[in-house]
């Protein structure tokens, strides 16, 4: 070791300790996945299941001639990533896509204004009640409407025998319902048959706030504390011990349908759409019970917007028209199962799954009695904490057998909490009044 | 050598923490305690009043009570019998250590695939006619078996770790104490408890402060297998910053778990302390 001193050996590695530990500082450190395109960058929340964004990513090389690279993220992620770019002036995405409660919150800092985009395309045939959600209760367009989902039935014809007699599948009320899943666990040998996605990332809270609540008190927050509502938690309380008992770890319902763990389940239709590709025949999509104030459902709009400062906008605003025609919209329907939210007749060579789930969205929509909810509008941020308040019921008053009246009281208060900070007007079914959004 | 070179020296890597972790942390403190208007412990209030909460920081604290003494027993066990020197030591060592390598998730989803309803433990349980249908170990309605699965998956996760630290201590005690006793004629057992665990104090301090700080952060591991089902503090950090879009709540639990910490690491330090004096060097 002749002429390499230690003092030597220190200042090396001080020199190139300052330049590792500076590397980082300087380096062009955005966070942020590149998938390797030099085209367009097109970050989605939806999609995320890795044959839903293969079969995506080939529709769009079909459908669009420059090269677009489309990356998925966590709702949660998603919404910091877009954040932190724009505020660092330093936007690396094009294109955004995303449920509406993952784009409103983003509006109007941290999006474009596409008013004029949606008046070009006025003639497609948006419903309107989209056309106002996209607009995140401002006067201004923030994202234009890209495709749209709701929630069903799915049973599998073992499990439709157990029906009680006189019932229609395709027009069960809510007693019918339990009644069905009282006698198939019966059946079962005392193994409940139903079951519902109660999973981390499972949609049980859409359950709650789009089809229970809404079908037992006609509204979603204005009835929160209501008697009818404490009859509706009492109601499914009885229906959750008729439940397999590992629905609280179910995400996809088309998991445990498959593997038989359970033979009827309600959710969200892209999470269904697997469950009858091996015997078509054998299973059926219904709509949703009705209750005593109509046949509560939800539908889910996701939107297509473009972050502020962000690159290639006219190749953006052209990806946006490709999407929105449609012809795109209906190879989305094939592809992925969410349905268009122009106006266009479904075509018939559709693949069996999504043929009874689009005859089923049709019949849910149509049978008399229908009450639309939405997913929570205009809450930004606190739309998670306002699902939780739904959430956190189930889990005491369901889960933990507490004492109904005082849960709805107590999760009452943490609702009229988040409502009085995001201060919007009301939502369907709750009637949109002039003033804030509040319970009861 | 002037008296400024060793600050030049730690200066990189002072400014570095101060950056990456010091600002960080005042920041996460302060969000705990302020909202729009200036201080308040509102969010607090809603930790507190959370049906999660209190779940969470009794299974956290169930958590450690119950892993700890068994990880360390283990590893105190696996290191004599490592130090017997048998056939295929290095075989057993490595063996013992590959937990080390693998992710937490991945040992969580590793023990979901056993006990789950339809998992292995069930299927075997099935077949050799135990059980009809198998027993739903991670269902909601059953706290004791959940805990019984996460326990499982946490010692065989990180045991390894604790027992790496306690063979290294082990390696690097002076053989003539335990000789020296040998010669007095003391048994296998006196020589474990009154000589080799009192040196190796300071290895099992740090094994314990480590273990503990790691166990107070499980997640990974209790979320894979049982999802909310059964809530852990991180968990709730987790899902109050992503999920809820709540960073000061976050911040609250955070805060708890840095509580739970140091209040840890300062019991331990002080419960094994060498003797003033004593601890032959």
């Amino acid at each position: 070791m002749a002429g390499f001193s230690r003092r030597s050996l220190l200042r090396g590695v001080l020199a190139t300790g300052a330049g590792a530990a500076a590397a980082p500082l300087l380096g062009g450190c955005v966070g942020f996945a590149t998938s390797g395109t030099s085209g367009l960058t097109f970050l989605s929340t939806q999609f995320t299941p890795v044959e839903e964004a293969e079969r995506f990513r080939s529709l769009l090389r079909r459908s669009f001639d420059a090269e677009v690279g489309y990356v998925t993220s966590d709702p949660g992620q998603f919404t910091t990533q877009v954040r932190s770019q724009v505020e660092a002036g330093n936007v690396r995405v094009a294109l955004l896509g995303g449920l509406h409660g993952d784009l409103a919150p983003l509006a109007p800092d941290c999006l474009t204004d596409l008013t004029d985009l949606v008046a070009d395309f006025s003639a497609l045939g948006w419903p309107p009640e989209y056309l106002e959600l996209a607009k995140a209760g401002t006067d201004r367009t923030w994202y234009v409407p890209w495709a749209q989902a709701s929630y069903l039935l799915a049973a599998h014809v073992d499990a439709l025998a157990h029906l009680p007699s006189g019932a229609d599948p395709e027009d069960l009320s809510y007693e019918q319902f339990l009644d069905w899943a009282v006698n198939a666990r019966r059946a079962n040998g005392n193994r409940p048959m139903l079951g519902l996605p109660g999973g981390p990332k499972g949609l049980l809270h859409r359950f709650l706030q789009g089809y229970l609540l809404p079908s037992f008190t006609g509204g979603q927050i204005t009835t929160f504390n209501s008697p009818e509502a404490v009859t509706a938690w009492e109601y499914l309380r009885e229906l959750w011990r008729n439940c397999a008992p590992a629905s609280t770890n179910y995400d996809f319902m088309q998991d445990p349908l498959e593997a038989g763990e359970v033979r009827f389940a309600w959710d969200h239709v892209a999470r269904l759409v697997n469950v009858p590709k091996r015997e078509p025949d054998r299973w059926r999509m219904l709509p949703a019970p009705r209750g005593p104030k109509g046949r509560g459902y939800m539908a889910v709009l996701t939107g297509l917007a473009i972050p502020k400062g962000a690159p290639h906008q006219d190749q953006a605003r052209r990806l946006i028209a490709t999407l929105s025609k449609a012809q795109t919209q209906i190879e989305l329907l094939r592809a992925n199962a969410f349905f268009p939210t122009v106006r266009t007749p479904i075509p018939a060579d559709l693949p069996p799954a999504i043929r009874l789930e689009a005859a089923a969205v049709a019949k849910q929509r149509q049978l008399p009695g229908a009450l639309l909810s939405l997913p929570p509008v205009g809450l930004g941020s606190r739309e998670g904490e306002l699902g939780k308040a739904f959430r956190d019921c189930f889990q005491s008053i369901v889960l933990g057998g507490a004492d109904t009246r005082s849960t709805v009281d107590r999760q009452t208060g943490v609702l009229a909490k988040v409502l009085a900070e995001a201060k919007v007007p009301c939502w369907a079914p709750d009637p949109r009044g002039d003033g804030v959004c509040e319970v009861g | 050598m002037t008296g400024r070179t060793p600050w030049l020296l730690l200066a990189p890597s002072t400014v570095l923490l101060a950056l990456l972790f010091g600002w960080p942390l005042a920041q996460g403190v302060l969000a705990a305690f302020q909202d729009g208007s200036g201080f308040t412990l509102a969010h607090w209030q809603r930790l507190f009043t959370d049906p999660y909460f209190g779940q969470a920081l009794r299974n956290t604290v169930l958590l450690i009570v119950i892993v700890v003494p068994i990880q360390l027993v283990l590893a105190v066990g696996m290191t004599l019998l490592i130090q017997a020197k048998p056939r295929f030591a290095g075989v057993h060592f490595y063996l013992w250590a590959i937990p080390l390598a693998i992710s937490d998730l991945a040992a969580g989803l590793v023990w979901l695939t056993v006990f789950a309803d339809r998992g292995y433990l069930n299927s075997l349980l099935i077949t050799l006619g135990l059980s009809e249908h198998g027993i739903a170990w991670l269902s909601y309605d059953s706290p004791g078996t959940m805990l019984f699965a996460v326990v499982v998956a946490e010692v065989w996760r990180a045991t390894s770790m604790v027992f790496v630290i306690v063979v290294a201590g082990v390696q690097m005690l002076p053989p003539d104490y335990d000789e020296a006793a040998q010669v007095f004629g003391a048994t296998a057992w006196q020589r474990l408890w009154h000589v080799t665990l009192p040196l190796l104090r300071p290895s099992l301090q740090v094994a314990l402060i480590l273990r503990t700080i790691l166990a107070l952060q499980a997640f990974a591991v209790a979320q894979a297998l049982t999802g909310r089902d059964f809530p852990l503090l991180v968990g709730e950090t987790y899902q109050w910053h992503v999920t809820l879009q709540n960073p000061s709540v976050a911040s609250a639990v955070a805060l708890v778990v840095l509580a739970l910490s140091l209040g840890t690491a300062v019991l331990y330090l002080r419960a094994l302390r060498q003797p003033a004096g004593g601890g032959a060097r």
